[in-house]
């Protein structure tokens, strides 16, 4: 029961570094971003070069990975997004399908369409047993390491002045504007770390969901329930709705196993019928 | 003269136009005539090629289902296969164990499935934003095939139901293995719902739908229904997308999950981009031209197809829909006004877009 919880928890943690990055994108400029989980996966074949082929330290991979991918996705946005902010949602949709296609078939090309494992440090393989509850050691990993990257997110978007102008772009982006505040610029450097995030989290992930060229595709939804559920105004949101669907996810397949795929989509449902704006939003719409 | 407005029995010079520009509008063009025929003549022209006509015929019924809620009703779905693929199972489940051996009936019977499911998912649509919209089509497909996957008793499972024995049309014309009865019976059963959906979508109540998609909130203003419109357009656009599902496994005798993937919704957007969303024929057109290009690509590379789908609909995107949409209607409004002219007794009309 409570090893269910642990990885629940491990799980959502993962799913919030994945998706944070998203749930910003889309507050900010209203943009739906459906290849974000092409970064993700970019994120993990880059460790798995570094690591499995490259022979690079592990951590040294995922830090590898995290720049880069932002390197990629501040690339992209500067390219190719930055002409498709002003559009209609369905232009947004159908350019960040095309992209995911594209990733898809490209990784397929040069990587295989099997599924790859990185290979991780032999001291975090393993579980052991803490007060009765099996404990995997990566999962503990996960946990610390994507707590702690929430709390910094938390500490950045709270104290400092580049999170304050990120909050207030979020709040209004023309008053912003008209307050002096580069909302482009602010925008350009979270999509580029919220991409490295994503890219962290593929790698970390790659072990617990799995890595192949479809991974933007099979976790495109989960990284939309986040967003959707949490709502896009703050970290907290998305933070508490990724755990709710990463335990709810875990503990479906564990009790229900024949069911387990409908719990994550009923849950979205019923949300997004009871509260249409999300779960965890502000009283002050935009 | 049908009435274009409910209310003042008088008929107001409002009315009269409004009626006017209905008629106008939903006069056939020569263009229209030359699309028809030419299809017709696929029949005999092109015998060899009947398969992947066959396959052309129910993708633009499906792609025609898509348009009536994207380019007449503004809603964004990526999850239309979710009808598609109930069509598809209930006319392969009907056929497998003889419940209703009549195919024609059977297409009816799915669409109905399908509308059924497209009427309870309906309420869902109403609300939200895009992304909401987005989410719960999304949503809604991929739990259709959740289901179909976890009752493989019924569904077959991931291993597609085999063993579908169609009955003959009409209990004369007994599918053959070149496809050639396939071929015409998709063909006429995409004709006969193309004219119904012309009717529905020049008749008041489509016009109705455009003044949804401009903006809602004028128009519930002026005292149209918003939610009605759009929960009936959904329901019927369902219907057409069971119907086309169940040609599929009609013409195929097989179904799998396949039909409730992703991807076929994405193709989907993708075949109605290209055609352009809004009048109709995009859907065809969008149909004819992805499939042979698709066939071509394919033919190149058959694994990394999808890559140059991607790039497509990049591309499309970064050169914008408008301005494609402007070429085509370009030459359709030049088509129009040189064809219009030639009818007789028609004006041409000055009436504002709806948009």
């Amino acid at each position: 029961m409570l090893t269910i919880l642990f990885d629940g928890i491990a799980y959502g943690m993962l799913l919030f570094v994945l998706a944070c990055g998203l749930s910003v994108t889309l507050g900010l400029m209203n943009f739906v971003n459906l290849a974000h989980g092409a970064f993700a996966m970019a994120g993990g074949y880059i460790t798995l070069v570094l690591v499995n082929r490259a022979g690079l330290p592990f951590f040294a991979g995922l830090s590898i990975a995290f720049i880069v991918t932002a390197l990629i996705g501040a690339l992209f946005e500067r390219t190719l997004y930055v002409h498709v902010y002003n559009r209609s949602h369905l232009d947004q949709v159908l350019f960040t399908i095309g992209l995911v296609f594209m990733s898809v078939a490209a990784v397929d090309y040069v990587m295989g369409s099997q599924q790859v494992f990185i290979q991780i440090p032999s001291a975090l393989q393993g579980r052991f047993e803490l007060f009765g509850v099996g404990i995997g050691r990566y999962r503990l990993l996960i946990i610390i390491v994507c707590g702690l990257l929430a709390l910094g997110l938390q500490l950045i978007l709270s104290s400092t002045r580049f999170g304050s102008r990120l909050r207030a772009s979020v709040d209004d982006a023309r008053v912003a504007r008209g307050l002096g505040i580069n909302v482009n610029r602010v925008f350009a450097l979270t999509f580029a770390f919220g991409s490295g995030l994503a890219g962290l989290g593929g790698a970390l992930g790659a072990e617990i969901l799995g890595l192949d060229p479809t991974f933007p595709l099979k976790y495109m939804v989960y990284f939309l329930i986040v967003v959707t559920v949490g709502g896009t105004s703050s970290i907290t949101g998305p933070f508490l709705a990724s755990l709710l669907i990463g335990i709810a996810d875990v503990a479906g397949k564990y009790y229900v196993p024949k069911f387990g795929a409908f719990v994550i989509y009923t849950i979205m449902i019923v949300l997004l019928i009871l509260r249409p704006q999300g779960l965890f939003v502000r009283a002050a719409g935009r | 003269m049908p009435r274009a407005g409910s209310g003042s029995s008088v008929a107001s010079p409002l009315v009269e136009k409004v009626t006017h520009y209905l008629q106008t509008h939903a006069r056939w063009g020569v263009l229209e005539y030359v699309f028809w025929l030419a299809a017709v003549a696929t029949i005999f022209v092109l015998p060899g090629r009947h398969l992947i006509l066959t396959e052309i015929a129910w993708l633009g019924l499906f792609a025609l289902s898509l348009d009536l809620i994207l380019g007449y009703a503004g809603i964004i779905s990526l999850g239309h296969a979710a009808f598609f693929g109930v069509g598809s199972y209930v006319a392969a489940l009907l056929a497998k164990h003889a419940i209703v051996n009549e195919p024609v009936l059977a297409l009816v019977v799915s669409g109905l499935a399908a509308a059924v499911l497209g009427f309870a998912t309906s309420f869902l649509v109403l609300r939200g934003s895009d992304l909401a919209r987005l989410m719960v089509t999304l949503g809604v497909a991929l739990i259709m095939r959740e289901i179909a996957n976890q009752i493989p008793e019924i569904t077959g499972g991931a291993d597609g139901l085999q063993g579908v024995i169609m009955g003959p049309i009409l209990g004369m014309f007994g599918f053959d293995i070149f496809g050639h009865v396939g071929y015409v019976y998709c063909l006429g059963v995409l004709f006969i719902l193309f004219l119904i959906a012309r009717r529905i979508v020049h008749s008041p109540f489509g016009l109705s739908l455009r003044a949804v998609k401009g903006n809602s909130l004028r128009s519930a203003l002026v005292g149209i229904s918003v939610n009605s419109r759009l929960i009936a357009v959904y329901t019927l656009a369902a219907f057409y997308a069971g119907v086309a599902g169940a040609l599929l496994a009609q013409t195929t005798a097989f179904a799998s999950l396949d039909v409730f993937s992703f991807e076929r919704s994405a193709d989907l957007l993708l075949v109605l981009i290209i055609g352009g969303t809004g009048y109709l024929y995009g859907g065809l057109i969008g149909a004819v031209i992805f499939k042979l290009m698709q066939d071509w690509i394919a033919s190149l590379t058959p694994q990394y197809w999808q890559f140059w789908i991607g790039l497509v609909l990049v591309v499309i995107v970064l050169i914008g829909r408008e301005r494609i949409g402007l070429a085509t209607g370009f030459v359709r409004g030049l088509a129009g006004r040189l064809f219009r002219r030639m009818a007789p007794g028609v004006k041409p009309v000055t009436v504002a877009e709806g948009h």
